[in-house]
């Protein structure tokens, strides 16, 4: 496959830097990445592209720390089993952040890897920044 | 005689091994090859049980004091008071005890056990990323140029707030993060150092912990209630003195429910305040947004009514631990940049930080207490934070004419450290911004600040404060 043998090459690929988004708090507390596009980014990816992505994990995380019926009823119904039902059942965060690692794993595979870069999952650097790698444009495989 | 001498350094050997490969519950000759958890190279002053499972702070031993007050004095009235009250009254008594009691022991273990909401350090790119932008920002020193403190300002719902480099964890801290000495870890949604049950309180614990006092509050008022309608029921019959000797557990009951019942109460109340007002401990002893700051100083993560504010601590989405403490290290995974202090010896339950030096004015350095420059002092405020502790009422730090006995200094940014004797055990731990001291005579309310010059160097600093605010926490410790 095309996808797998792209990000197979990036990782013999020789890392030229690193890039780190880092986490945007001006709505206060909630986990929210800058869409402010790196100038190291210009060359290798659409503006666009990238504001997209980033604009949806943003959604993505909004979804898992939402304040709403469904929320409260997870938690008190966890406070009336005294928190044992997390045994048995994952949360509703933890849910969402599944849904965020598959997503980020699309985005590598289908845009970012055949441009030379890689994303980490925020949640790997303790949701501060996202980290995206850049990798040398020689080792990639022909375009 | 050649054995003789091989011997030692074989079992020196021995357990070294031992700690380095095993967890607490494996045994040492099985693991040797196997890789590494990510709790076994955790940079925090932190002890792990259960092969990471269980996360506590370093000093544990008022927490057993906790439990064995609570144990004790349940243990006393379901033995010498339940069965009279369950034959005389109803058997409801007990069974209600029972489950308060089960509440309140599933709560203390949950939040002495939880990771607080610790945010991992940064990983060696990352700082020297940070510092890169940093320096942009500053532009070139030269020698002798004092650097300015690192700060970011980040607007929030209208409310300007200072987002502080932390030099130990290498990050800007998020707001309302904050980082404790105790356990050299920056903590998300810092509320407070918490002695009594062995951990910080902060974002993943603080529900565990609210819900913990508030039973404990019920349960003590419920003991105590009971225990005197027992001796009260009996006395009727045989007289007080008779009464008293058949049941002479009931004295000891009343005494310690009696001493705990007005600083648990009390603080219970005061977290109260604190959760319907979305505001931390941090927060309200600092009086960040209080409104003697200024006319336009409020609070800008309160969501403008107590309910919601309630019921968003309380029952809203519990995150993720960030350490992923039994995750396996990776070869090639990026280990963050550590400076900080550890032991060298590494006994099974206890896991420092085998890369950092040890910090050799530790343990040793006696504490600063008045004159000279005393650096961060700790903030002990009010009350027990749990069960039977010293008789000291809980007094909530927002009210004025609070006054603290002893030494208070106010530092920068409002950092208020303050030695107590009388009052409680909390410890807040002082922020690390590079700022010297400039001691001031104690003010009655706790929301002074000064900003004194900086004159300091912030790494040298940092480690300094470190070792006056363990000194002072070692004097003025339980």
């Amino acid at each position: 496959m095309a996808e797998t043998h792209s990000l197979q090459d990036l990782r013999q690929a020789a890392v030229a830097s690193k890039v780190f988004v880092q986490r945007d708090y001006t709505s206060g507390t909630i986990c929210k990445f800058q869409t402010k596009f790196p100038a190291e980014l210009e060359s290798r990816i659409d503006k666009v592209q990238f504001e997209e992505t980033i604009q949806t994990l943003n959604n993505l995380y909004a979804e898992a720390e939402k304040l709403g019926g469904r929320s409260y009823l997870e938690g008190c119904l966890a406070c009336l089993t005294a928190y044992t039902i997390f045994l048995c059942m994952e949360t509703h965060y933890e849910k969402v952040l599944k849904k965020i690692a598959k997503f980020i794993q699309e985005q590598n595979e289908k845009i970012y890897a055949p441009l030379g870069l890689l994303l980490t999952d925020p949640i790997e650097r303790g949701l501060r920044v996202v980290e995206i790698t850049i990798f040398e444009d020689r080792s990639i495989g022909s375009r | 005689m050649h054995l003789g001498v091989e011997e030692p350094i074989r079992e020196c050997q021995y357990n070294q091994i031992c700690t380095h490969n095993s967890s607490p519950m494996d045994t040492p000759h099985i693991k040797k090859k196997k890789n590494k958890r990510k709790w076994q190279v955790f940079p925090g002053r932190n002890r792990f049980y259960c092969n990471g499972r269980i996360m506590m702070a370093k000093q544990t031993g008022v927490f057993y004091l906790t439990m064995v007050l609570i144990l004790v004095t349940s243990g006393l009235f379901f033995a010498f008071d339940c069965p009279f009250l369950a034959s005389n009254l109803t058997p409801a008594i007990p069974a209600i005890g029972g489950v308060l009691f089960v509440f309140v022991m599933g709560m203390l273990l949950r939040a002495s056990f939880s990771d607080p909401g610790v945010l991992p350090r940064a990983t060696p790119e990352e700082a020297a990323d940070i510092e890169r932008q940093i320096d942009a920002n500053n532009g070139p020193s030269g020698p002798g140029y004092r650097p300015p403190p690192r700060t970011r300002e980040v607007l929030i719902n209208g409310q300007t707030v200072k987002l502080k480099y932390c030099f130990t964890c290498k990050i800007f801290r998020p707001p309302r993060a904050s980082h404790c000495s105790l356990c050299d870890n920056c903590v998300d949604r810092f509320d407070h150092h918490c002695p009594w049950v062995g951990n910080c309180v902060g974002r993943r614990n603080y529900r565990f912990f609210y819900l913990f006092i508030l039973s404990l509050s019920f349960l003590t008022i419920f003991i105590f209630a009971f225990v005197i309608t027992h001796v009260i029921l009996r006395s009727n019959r045989t007289g007080f003195l008779s009464a008293l000797k058949d049941s002479p557990a009931s004295v000891l009951e009343v005494v310690v429910c009696f001493f705990s019942v007005w600083s648990i109460v009390g603080l219970s109340g005061f977290h109260t305040y604190l959760i319907s007002s979305n505001q931390t401990t941090n927060e309200d002893i600092k009086g960040s947004w209080s409104s003697k700051r200024g006319k336009g100083n409020y609070n800008p993560y309160s969501y403008g009514n107590f309910i919601t504010n309630c019921c968003a601590a309380l029952c809203g989405p519990l995150p993720p631990s960030l350490i992923d403490r039994r995750g396996f290290i990776q070869p090639d995974t990026p280990q963050p940049a550590t400076q900080t202090n550890g032991t060298s010896a590494c006994p099974p339950n206890q896991v420092q930080s085998h890369m950092a030096a040890t910090n050799p004015l530790l343990h040793s350095q006696p504490v600063i207490l008045g004159g000279g420059p005393p650096l961060q002092a700790k903030t002990s405020l009010g009350g027990p934070c749990s069960t039977m502790g010293p008789p000291q009422p809980s007094l909530p730090s927002s009210i004025p004419g609070l006054s603290c006995g002893g030494e208070l200094m106010a530092l920068r940014d409002s950092e208020i450290h303050c030695h107590h004797h009388l009052h409680h055990q909390h410890f807040i731990s002082p922020e690390e911004t590079p700022s010297p001291p400039a001691p001031l005579p104690c003010a009655t309310h706790l929301g002074h600040h000064v900003h004194p010059t900086q004159l300091f160097d912030p790494v040298s600093q940092d480690s300094l404060h470190e070792d006056s605010v363990r000194g002072l926490v070692k004097l003025s410790s339980v």
